[in-house]
């Protein structure tokens, strides 16, 4: 079927503003095979049904609105932790400030390096996953990425991990527009942490391709930097083996546009993912999550935690599905999305769905949005905390469903302190 | 004392479905069809058509070119796709859009003239059109106790409306209860007045067919401060083959007035589908109040997905003054296909919407409904209770839109939606949109989706219940926030019903 015109036209902008790496056979293909979904697709358009929300403008005109950069003070997240940095500077890797990635304890490659070889295990991976993730709800802002990201890490762990990987994202260039796509195999048995920090581009477009084979455990805790004028998309396809683990956790404290989808598909009996995300908005402030977890296998559990805190404005979206597959009998599906908004300004969206073909089941999900409770506020008060103090309390209480599901404790904890450092700058400013 | 009456009404609960599943193990009851002459407009529909069924119902031309303009504006639209029901594609040339038993050519002048035939079809379905102190739609309901309650009913047959009873009584309370068309004829200052401006002529595919071809329906004015002395009953009925019926309810509840209302719908057993679109505007005004109750029960299509209704119903309820309340309340266990989401504006301060709902659906049945709660007012409230029960090979979707705008400060929202499975070949679905734009509003959503209990089904089974009512007493219980809300006629139909549909879907 033919495009609208206004969505071919945009289509073939950006499309025509880009380059396709050079890279061996199986590279080439996969990317071809990416670029034809994009011309297939198209790219988002207001008027989608996905899109309902989230004005999709930002993240698919041919330039980059440019992002002021952000003088961070605040000491980086995960620095208490021992790991593994990578670091990326507007998009690209910078060797010289990063670790000996050897370190870690498990297989890693530029994406650069692995499309050049004819073979190696990527290309399993590699827009495979994305591309089964494109039914029944098209992400053609992921198969671009697959058709044009310049870097990003492959990353094969086949034994426990040493040490966490840390994916570092500076922010230098005010007009960067930033496309890296990591593939990640957790081997049978496996363990790995990936943690990603930092604003990456003036606009950034990340896709995250992770294989957890049977028995394997797989934890992503991520912060999505401070810079204020930043933009993003970043999806994540995760495919769930027999008794394997999948746990992802995203703090967002700031951008002008930020999606984030997260795709997980469990096909494994036995098998565990968790998303969860923590959000707070401040002013012209975007934020959608999107997760669509199918469940394709039995006795499998899955919970998405979601929590917004929104003032002077702040937009936050909560698009979640459950999908259970007629055969995916004994699944337990829990999703929770809340928003607390601490104005009269600001805005929460949400689209919690369940789609069940199975009838042995325990599926639920809630959504609530409202004012900080002031029976709760007044209580703290006459317990001799002021206001600001109390109110600041009520709302770390709030984010505090999400941050749990954080299985490191000293992260958990690293997080929670940033969480209230926002809150006090905000009270302050 | 509270509690042991809510004790008594359970037992009888109990009994009342047991007996259902009894007396009527079967197919659809009302499978049967009038043989009766019928007068047909030509097959298709154009524009010349749309004049006929003007033409034919005796219409102004103000009323003549709206369809027109409809029907322009219909031919422009393309049909939505975004629910998730699955249907071959209909044929909008292949159907009838007028048919009228050939014995309403004179328009009878009481229901004494009108056609025995006709009289004995609504009596077949229950339906007594004589004036007479009885309870609708309730088998048997001659035995029970007259409680003195009378209910005034609205026969539409096909394209006509045959008869309405009680209309002298309930002219002398100023309540106008008459078919559209007469409105149409008699009170055209207040058809122009309201007509299209709750659900506008180009709002959706299905309502702009509607405004072009409807054929008949209720009317109903309340007029300020009357509380309506009974109950007001529609009972549409499907008769004639390949006819779509379109019918077009129009409600007014004037200031500070009260009316309940009640809608009943069957169809033949065919082979061949049906189309069903209807509309039903409702205007509530300041401290008016409205009931709309529904058992929709047309004919499901057999156990193999052949024949029955489709149906595409919009319906919604606009509280224009403060104070005004509007409560839907549905029994969806008929039609092949069901797209139907009763909505309500709350525009008025303080205006108050409600939305139960039971939607069955078995075999092979497909069924896409919920609810649209668009808060304006300040301080206007909505609660909505959906409960989908799926089994066979059918899918039952909930989609429904909660929408707090930035001026309705304080508005206060709770949303429950349970779905229960039957069987591992259906599905069941929730589609909820939620959005909330000012802080003083709280909006509550829960949804859960579940099968049937284990440990309830065992506990009936050790009491010698078999399979299939020990499913339905359970459906019951499950259902039972919704079926209490719903009128007494309605309720115990509305319980053999949750019955009645589930049969055959266990074992």
């Amino acid at each position: 079927m033919a495009l609208p015109q206004v969505k071919q036209d945009a289509t073939d902008a950006r499309l025509a503003a880009l380059t396709m790496p050079e890279g061996s056979g199986w590279a080439t293909a996969a990317r071809e095979d990416a670029l034809a979904r994009v011309q297939t697709m198209g790219l988002p358009g207001r008027r989608d049904e996905y899109w309902k929300f989230t004005r999709p403008d930002l993240l698919t005109s041919v330039e980059p609105k440019p992002a002021a950069i952000f003088a961070n003070d605040e000491t980086p997240l995960f620095s208490e932790i021992d790991r593994v940095r990578l670091v990326f500077v507007d998009g690209v890797f910078d060797a010289a400030q990063s670790d000996d990635p050897a370190l870690a304890g498990v297989e890693i490659d530029r994406l650069a390096d692995a499309t050049q070889t004819d073979i190696h295990w990527a290309r399993d991976v590699y827009g495979v996953l994305e591309a089964r993730g494109q039914k029944p709800v098209e992400r053609p802002l992921a198969a671009l990425n697959t058709a044009f990201a310049t870097d990003g890490v492959m990353i094969r762990a086949t034994g426990k991990a040493k040490l966490p990987v840390s994916l570092v994202y500076l922010h230098q260039s005010e007009t960067s527009d930033a496309i890296l796509h990591h593939c990640i195999k957790v081997e049978p048995g496996a363990e790995l942490t990936v943690l990603e920090n930092g604003p990456a581009a003036a606009r950034f477009n990340k896709v995250m391709e992770v294989e957890v084979a049977d028995g394997a455990a797989f934890h992503h805790v991520r912060a999505q930097g401070r810079d204020h004028e930043r933009q993003a998309v970043t999806h994540i396809f995760a495919r769930l083996g027999t008794e394997s683990t999948f746990k992802s956790f995203t703090m967002t404290s700031n951008g002008i546009m930020t999606r984030n989808e997260c795709i997980v598909e469990l096909t494994g009996d036995d098998a565990i993912a968790h998303v969860a995300g923590a959000c707070l908005g401040d002013g012209d402030f975007h934020h959608d999550d999107t997760v669509f977890i199918t469940h394709d296998a039995q006795n499998c559990e899955s919970r998405q935690v979601f929590k917004k805190v929104l003032r002077n404005g702040a937009t936050g979206v909560f698009q979640g599905k459950i999908l259970v597959q007629p055969d995916a009998q004994k699944t337990d599906g829990y999703q929770i999305s809340q928003s607390l908004l601490l104005d009269d300004d600001s805005n929460f969206y949400a689209k919690p769905e369940l789609e069940i073909y199975a009838d042995d089941v325990q599926c639920s999900h809630g959504s609530t949005s409202g004012a900080i409770d002031e029976t709760a506020l007044f209580y703290l008060r006459s317990r001799g905390i002021p206001e600001p103090k109390a109110q600041d309390l009520m709302v770390l209480a709030f984010l505090a469903e999400a941050i749990e599901e954080i299985d490191n404790k000293a992260i958990a904890e690293d997080v929670l302190v940033r969480l209230s450092a926002w809150l006090e700058r905000r009270r302050k400013g | 004392m509270a509690e042991s009456m809510e004790a008594q009404v359970k037992e009888g609960v109990d009994q009342e479905t047991v007996d259902a599943v009894r007396s009527m193990a079967g197919k659809y009851k009302y499978g049967w069809e009038t043989e009766i002459e019928m007068d047909y407009a030509p097959k298709g529909l154009n524009e010349d058509i749309v004049r006929l069924i003007s033409a034919k119902n005796g219409e102004p031309e103000w009323m003549t070119d709206w369809r027109v303009q409809a029907f322009a504006r219909w031919q422009e639209m393309t049909e939505p796709t975004w629910a998730m029901i699955d249907y071959p594609v209909i044929d909008y040339q292949d159907q009838y859009y007028y048919a009228k038993p050939k014995s309403m050519m004179e328009k009878p002048k009481s229901l004494d003239e009108v056609d025995p035939k006709l009289l004995e079809t609504y009596e077949k379905l229950g339906i007594p059109l004589k004036e007479q102190m009885i309870l609708a739609g309730v088998e048997g309901a001659e035995d029970a106790p007259a409680e003195g309650r009378k209910v005034a009913v609205d026969a539409v047959f096909d394209s006509v409306s045959v008869g309405t009873t009680f209309q002298a009584e309930l002219k002398k309370a100023g309540v106008i209860f008459c078919s559209i068309s007469e409105a149409i004829r008699e009170h055209p200052e207040l058809v122009k007045k309201y007509l299209g401006s709750v659900v506008p002529a180009s709002d959706n595919f299905f309502a702009t067919l509607n405004s072009a071809v409807f054929s008949d329906g209720s009317f109903v004015y309340v007029p300020p401060g009357v509380r309506c002395p009974m109950e007001l009953s529609t009972y549409f009925r499907i008769n004639a083959e390949n006819t779509g019926q379109f019918e077009r309810t129009l409600i007014i509840a004037d200031k500070g007035s009260y009316v309940s209302y009640l809608e009943g719908c069957t169809a033949p057993q065919r082979d061949t589908t049906q189309l069903h679109a209807a509309v039903v505007e409702i205007v509530v005004e300041e401290d008016a109040e409205v009931k709309y109750s529904t058992v929709q029960n047309w004919f499901p299509g057999d156990e193999n997905g052949k024949g029955g209704i489709y149906n595409f119903v919009t319906k919604r309820a606009d509280c224009r003054g403060d104070r005004a309340k509007v409560m839907w309340t549905q029994v969806e266990t008929g039609s092949a296909v069901t797209w139907k989401y009763p909505s309500c504006i709350l525009r008025g301060n303080e205006s108050q919407g409600e939305f139960y709902s039971i939607a069955i659906t078995n075999n092979y049945q497909q069924a896409d409904t919920g609810t649209k709660m668009i808060h304006l007012g300040k301080d206007t409230r909505s609660r909505i209770v959906s409960k989908g029960i799926s089994a066979g090979k059918a899918q039952n979707t909930y989609r429904g839109q909660v929408s707090v705008h930035p001026k309705a400060k304080n508005a206060r929202n709770y949303t429950q939606c349970d779905s229960l499975l039957i069987g591992s070949e259906c599905g069941a679905h929730t589609v909820p949109y939620i959005e909330v734009r000012n802080n003083s509003s709280r909006v509550e959503h829960e949804a859960t989706t579940s099968k049937v209990d284990d440990d309830q089904l065992f506990y009936c089974r050790q009491r010698g219940m078999d399979e299939e009512e020990a499913v339905a007493l359970v459906v019951n219980g499950f259902c039972k926030d919704v079926l209490q809300a719903l009128p007494m006629e309605f309720a115990m139909e509305a319980q053999q019903l949750v019955a009645i549909s589930l049969e055959g879907s266990v074992g």
